[in-house]
């Protein structure tokens, strides 16, 4: 049964994906739709290239915004610089272990979850397995859907300086680190968006 | 479904038009290595900002924090300590702190560290912004060029930093007092300096102290400069009053130095030099004193018990303090058989001023050296004697006293001899104790035994003789006195005022007195008429005439006379 169903590919077509033209499929890579000429592919050309590119560059962005500090709190003189991690501790040990908990999940969790997703992604797109592939297609569109909470900490740096600003009291100011960490939220996320889906599906039907 | 569409869409179905792309995707991997390069910028940044590494071991972690606590120069962080560990032995903690490389110059060998915290003294108070701010480790660079690594820290902070202008002194003392580091250093009650650090002397003879002056004023510690130790109160009770004299309340609590130059003129104005070592004296009084210079070790033997000499006792020569006791010693002599006592003192010729000079410059000329042994030589053939004298009559102590005597018991005197030994002689307290010695001696001469004896016979005797007294001469005796009575109570009867006796002795006192007033009559009438005693009385014959009244006469008639 599971043979019985074609692909466009097969069948020698190929879709517009924005007006939904089907046209003949050429093999060639460069073609435009001819009626809404939008770029017409098979599949996005250098999807994986890209999204490789960016999980790169976002994972060494991770790597500072891990170890430098993100945000320094000053209160009565006494100065304090936080790391990611540091702060979770912080806040855990000063007895809030649900926002720890909350700001260690958005902030170590989730980064870390999408760099393992779109790593095994990747890779088994790359192998052409058919492993899985429900559950692959249901984990990328996961990551998809949670990847922009991961700027909570980008966002309760930006809140705490602009709202604590007390002086000598009391003040908040953001350290280089947040920088690091905002950039490789955008490029996690840019990297989910440059990954096309559809190559999950690319591959044998064995017992599909 | 599909069967049945798929010739129909094959059939005229358009082509896509082929267009060049105008990037390539292979450019996508700009990104990453933009970002790699970003990251390798971070790595060489923090590389190339990396300091030098230093250690740093305090005896406690009290108020250090690992990636907190700062290292700060004149207020500036230079570093930051980034762990904290125990030594292997538990006995100190290892701080570890990253200077930034612009500061790596401060790790060299003479930096000093230290930790700032909140203090709170007598002589101030210091560190109080790192109440709020916690602490911070300080640093004072030192000017080596000798980099190092590993420091020992501070536990106070130094009183002198390396870039303080001025100089640094050294002083002797024999003790420290009340003295400590950062004790206020006074000219003319202005401080001027503080005390930058105290140490035992190797030999443990005394205390090494080093004080800084600050630069104004490190001009006026001139070779003639005297330091005392202007801690406490110094009370002194002189013939014009009690006199109170301190520096400073401060002072007065936590100790302090003070300097003046020597009273007298002095030739030599200049500074003294870096490190001039000096002596600190007790007080202001034993400071301005002349120079005591060398001081010279006597000894003497004692064949007598010197109970009462302490040390510390004063030698004096002719009444002048020269010295002190240090050490009193027991020895035995075989050849005697008698226990001789050492008395050890330490003597500064110095101090009799011009004497010494002049006894120098003859020991000089004769040839002599100019050692105190040679001029001794000369003074004890002279008769110079060590006596121990009472210098209190009270407490019985004595004191060395060393005099010429008149008639000097032979000695010798052995100038090659050290330490010198000064030949002794009994002190008058010596003598005074013989002479009560040989009045004892007489006192047991006396037979009291016998006395005794013969004092009891006479009072045996003595006891006889009241016995008989008693028994015999004492009734008689009441027998006589009972007599004795009875003849006064006769004497008393007849005595009484109606007794005839009595009434008889008022009849004769009657007559009497009226023999007497005849008397009168006549001697007036003879002192009218002396002529009558020859011619007799005239017409008139007077109414009583006694016949031996002429003689009588002459006592009794002037009062009648008289009469008016």
């Amino acid at each position: 049964m599971s043979r019985a169903l074609p692909r466009a590919h097969e069948l020698g077509l190929i879709g517009c994906h924005v007006c939904g033209l089907v046209c003949r499929d050429t093999g060639l890579p460069e073609g435009v739709c001819p009626r809404c000429e939008s770029a017409l592919h098979r599949r996005v050309p250098g999807s994986r290239a890209r999204t490789w590119a960016l999980l790169i560059a976002a994972f060494i962005f991770y790597i500072p915004a891990n170890f430098l500090p993100i945000m320094r709190t000053a209160s009565l003189g006494d100065a304090d610089d936080n790391t990611i991690l540091s702060g979770v501790v912080e806040l855990w040990v000063k007895g809030s272990p649900d926002l720890a908990v909350i700001v260690f999940t958005a902030s170590i969790v989730v980064p870390m979850l999408k760099f393992l997703v779109m790593a095994t992604l990747l890779l088994t797109v790359h192998c052409g397995t058919n492993w899985a592939r429900t559950q692959r297609a249901k984990l990328y569109r996961l990551v998809e859907l949670i990847g922009y909470w991961s700027m909570l900490d980008v966002f309760v740096v930006s809140l705490l300086t602009a709202l604590v600003q007390f002086g000598f009291f009391s003040e908040v100011e953001p350290l280089p680190g947040v920088v690091y960490f905002g950039l490789t939220v955008v490029l996690t996320m840019l990297a989910a968006m440059s990954f096309d889906q559809r190559l999950i599906w690319d591959c044998k039907d064995e017992d599909d | 479904m599909t069967d049945q569409t798929k010739p129909s869409i094959q059939g005229d179905l358009p082509e896509p038009v082929v267009r060049r792309r105008r990037v390539s995707p292979s450019l996508i991997w700009l990104v990453p290595a933009v970002a790699a390069l970003v990251g390798l910028s971070l790595v060489i940044n923090a590389w190339v900002q990396r300091g030098p590494v230093i250690y740093i071991s305090f005896q406690t972690a009290q108020g250090l924090e690992p990636g907190k606590t700062v290292v700060k120069y004149k207020d500036v962080v230079v570093g930051k300590v980034t762990t904290i560990r125990l030594t292997p032995d538990h006995h100190k903690v290892i701080v570890k702190v990253d200077l930034e490389k612009s500061a790596s110059s401060i790790a060299v060998s003479d930096s000093r560290f230290w930790v700032v915290r909140p203090r709170i003294g007598l002589g101030g108070v210091s560190g109080i912004d790192t109440l709020l701010s916690g602490s911070f480790i300080g640093v004072d660079v030192g000017d080596s060029t000798q980099p190092q690594t590993d420091f020992t820290g501070l536990e106070n902070p130094p009183s002198v930093t390396h870039d303080a202008q001025g100089r640094s002194f050294i002083l002797q003392s024999g003790d420290l007092g009340s003295l400590d580091i950062g004790s206020p250093v006074y000219f003319r009650r202005i401080q001027v300096g503080r005390v930058a650090s105290y140490r035992l002397n190797d030999d443990g003879k005394g205390v090494s102290l080093q004080i800084f002056i600050e630069h104004p004023y490190d001009k006026f510690v001139t070779a003639d400069s005297r330091f005392w130790n202007a801690s406490g109160v110094d009370v002194s009770l002189g013939a014009d009053g009690l006199k109170l004299n301190t520096q400073s309340l401060a002072t007065v609590l936590a100790g302090g130095v003070a300097f003046l130059d020597a009273p007298g003129p002095h030739p030599n104005t200049a500074s003294a030099a870096e490190n001039a070592s000096f002596t600190l004296f007790d007080t202001q009084d034993k400071a301005m004193a002349p120079p005591d210079g060398p001081p010279h070790y006597i000894r003497m033997r004692f064949d007598q018990p010197v109970r009462g000499l302490a040390v510390n006792a004063p030698v004096e020569f002719l009444g002048i303090n020269i010295g002190n006791v240090v050490s009193i010693r027991m020895d035995y002599d075989q050849k005697t058989g008698r226990f001789p006592i050492y008395v050890g003192a330490v003597v500064y010729p110095d101090r009799l001023g011009k004497a010494h000079e002049k006894l120098l410059a003859q020991a000089k000329s004769k040839g002599d050296n100019d050692d105190l042994s040679h001029m001794m030589g000369t003074l004890v053939a002279h008769g110079l004697r060590a006596q121990a004298k009472v210098g209190n009559l009270l407490t019985g102590q004595l004191f060395i006293s060393l005099d010429f005597l008149p008639n000097p018991p032979k000695a010798t005197y052995d100038p090659d001899a050290r330490p010198i030994e000064i030949p002794t002689a009994p002190g008058n307290f010596d003598k005074l104790q013989e002479q009560l010695a040989q009045i004892v001696d007489k006192l047991q001469k006396i037979p009291f035994d016998s006395i005794g004896n013969n004092l009891n016979n006479s009072l045996a005797e003595l006891d006889k003789t009241l016995k008989q007294v008693n028994g015999e001469v004492l009734p008689a005796f009441r027998n006589t006195l009972k007599g004795a009575n009875q003849t006064l109570g006769t004497a008393n009867s007849a005595l009484s005022a109606d007794s005839p006796l009595q009434q008889n002795l008022g009849s004769t006192l009657e007559q009497l007195q009226r023999m007497a007033r005849s008397l009168r009559a006549l001697t007036d009438y003879l002192s009218a008429h002396p002529s009558a005693l020859i011619r007799g009385r005239g017409a008139d014959a007077p109414p009583a005439q006694t016949a031996p009244a002429p003689a009588a006469a002459p006592a009794a008639t002037p009062s009648q006379g008289s009469k008016p």
